[in-house]
């Protein structure tokens, strides 16, 4: 054997171990984030916890408004977004034939996707807020965090249908139906699974967010439920950043900002394990 | 429904796909277009039910007629026209929903939702197309559990629940294996008495088996047109001579 080739081998065998060394590194990342933020929280999270208002200062109690306002907030973001992003992304796969119309329709998408959050948090208050008057609402909030959301859906849309074989949609034209109605009982119960994983993917990425929230939804303290979409709510994330950062006493109030931290982490996991079932379940 | 094609050219872009083509499909009758690889039979073929409208870029001239009306006519509506004028693709491809519904789709598309003659029509559909025996008892289940010569019987199942006049069979069996075939072949043979049917192929011997008549095209023209016993017995071109005797293709 030459010297040569015990080099290709040996170059071989350190880069294998380099590049499994670093999947490894970011799994062990991962879960210490978890993990810590686990054992950190875990203490605190009781019936209680996840069902009172917080208290004194927001030393004591619990974190239901927020909780209540980021299930608010999810809902109406996805109601405002679902519908939008799906239907772009029927006519992006399905009607749209101009190339040069799709390129710069999918153009502006990816770049709406790459706005930073808080610059969609400062045109929800420009225009959501102030213009449209909605003031600090759950409506504005949902307005904003449905503008993050847009480009996520839209291209889960599309590449869902994208998917879906074109001798379905022959098979269906062939037999008298148009194409409306080709896409609505063919091509969309087919890309349904995928679709609904990109709403769930959203969901995740829109219940964590603190910047599109700040100016347009987020209440610093409020002890009582919202009780019309014109109400201000308490969210999540913002909650965590307010007993992180603001509180009257940090040092007794880290324990509830990891326990908050650890049900937005849950909640999030979770929306994405139930992302993964829904796709494995339907893609035999 | 009697067939007619008059003068028809047709192009993909630039490239001409048909050239000055002439004929005329009697009623139940089958007809078979035989041709090598890219000599515009399975073009001519969707040009009846107008499944070339799908591809971009594309222009016609000339006229088609389908019962003596010209379907390239203004007033015609698409979705109408692929009533009367069904289809069955080269590769079985049936929808994601049960064996049942698959069959049921075209009445619901058309506005028939009635159950009772849904379900009188998908049974004899099935029938028709020789597959009710093997999926009666599991009509509820996907179509996929079935065999690909199943799901291209499916298929033709599928087409004649709408009733159409006449089917269109781009190369119907040529996915599936010599069983399943003859069983295709057995069914097209019984479906002229009720239908016109026009059946593009690359097997020359399932086009004398099955046809009445026979179509032999390359690059782009169709060379010879003719009873099928005349043309596999006694062609009158020299190139359909050697195409049927295997010298090219």
């Amino acid at each position: 054997m030459n010297k040569n080739f015990n080099g290709k081998r040996v170059s071989q065998t350190v880069m294998f171990f380099l590049f499994r060394l670093m999947s490894y590194v970011v799994v062990g990342i991962l879960f210490s984030i978890i993990g810590f933020i686990v054992i950190k929280g875990i203490g605190v999270i009781n019936w209680e916890f996840l069902t009172t208002a917080p208290e004194d200062g927001m030393t004591k109690g619990g974190i239901f408004p927020a909780i209540v306002g980021t299930f608010y907030l999810v809902v109406g973001s996805m109601l405002v977004a679902f519908p939008i992003g799906v239907m772009s992304g029927i006519y992006m796969s399905e009607y749209a034939s101009n190339k040069h119309i799709k390129r710069i329709i999918r153009v502006m998408t990816n770049n709406l996707g790459g706005i930073p959050s808080i610059v969609f948090g400062l045109f929800g208050m420009a225009l959501f807020v102030n213009r449209l008057n909605f003031g600090d609402s759950i409506i504005a909030g949902s307005f904003t965090l449905g503008l993050l959301a847009l480009p996520l859906i839209i291209r889960v849309t599309e590449e869902a249908l994208q998917a879906i074989p074109d001798s379905f949609r022959q098979g269906s034209l062939a037999l008298g139906a148009t194409k409306l109605q080709t896409i609505r009982k063919v091509v969309l119960p087919a890309a349904f699974p995928n679709i609904m994983t990109g709403l769930i993917l959203s969901i995740g990425r829109v219940s964590g967010e603190t910047a599109p929230i700040l100016f347009t939804a987020a209440a610093y303290f409020l002890p009582n439920l919202p009780n019309s979409i014109f109400n201000q709510v308490m969210a999540l994330p913002y909650h965590l950043y307010v007993i992180a950062t603001s509180g009257t006493d940090l040092e007794a109030t880290q324990p509830m900002a990891f326990g908050t931290a650890l049900v937005l982490i849950v909640i999030v996991l979770m929306m994405n394990l139930i992302a993964n079932f829904i796709r494995r379940k339907y893609s035999k | 429904m009697r067939l007619e094609a008059n003068n028809i050219n047709f192009y993909y872009g630039d490239f001409q796909a048909l050239k000055n083509i002439n004929m005329t499909i009697e009623q139940n009758t089958v007809t078979a277009f035989i041709g090598p690889s890219g000599c515009g039979k399975s073009t001519f073929l969707r040009l009846f039910n107008r499944m070339n409208d799908l591809i971009p870029d594309t222009h016609l001239t000339g006229e088609c007629l389908v019962g003596g009306q010209n379907i390239y006519d203004k007033n015609v509506t698409v979705d109408e026209l692929r009533k009367k004028v069904g289809m069955v693709f080269q590769k079985p491809n049936p929808f994601p929903k049960s064996i049942f519904e698959n069959v049921a789709y075209g009445l619901r598309v058309n506005g028939i939702n009635d159950k009772t003659t849904v379900t009188e029509t998908v049974e004899k559909s099935l029938k028709q197309a020789a597959l009710w025996d093997e999926v009666k008892d599991k009509l509820k289940k996907s179509a996929y559990e079935l065999s690909g010569g199943q799901q291209q019987r499916l298929c033709i199942a599928r087409a004649l629940a709408i009733s159409p006049s006449v089917i269109l069979m781009d190369e119907p069996a040529s996915a599936l294996d010599p069983i399943s075939t003859s069983k295709i072949e057995e069914l097209i043979f019984e479906l002229k008495n009720l239908y016109t049917v026009v059946i593009v192929t690359h097997n020359m011997q399932q086009a004398a088996r099955v046809s009445d008549k026979t179509g032999f095209f390359m690059l782009g023209e169709m060379i010879e047109f003719d009873d099928t016993k005349k043309i596999f017995l006694n062609p009158q071109k020299e190139q359909t001579q050697n195409y049927i005797t295997g010298r090219f293709g």
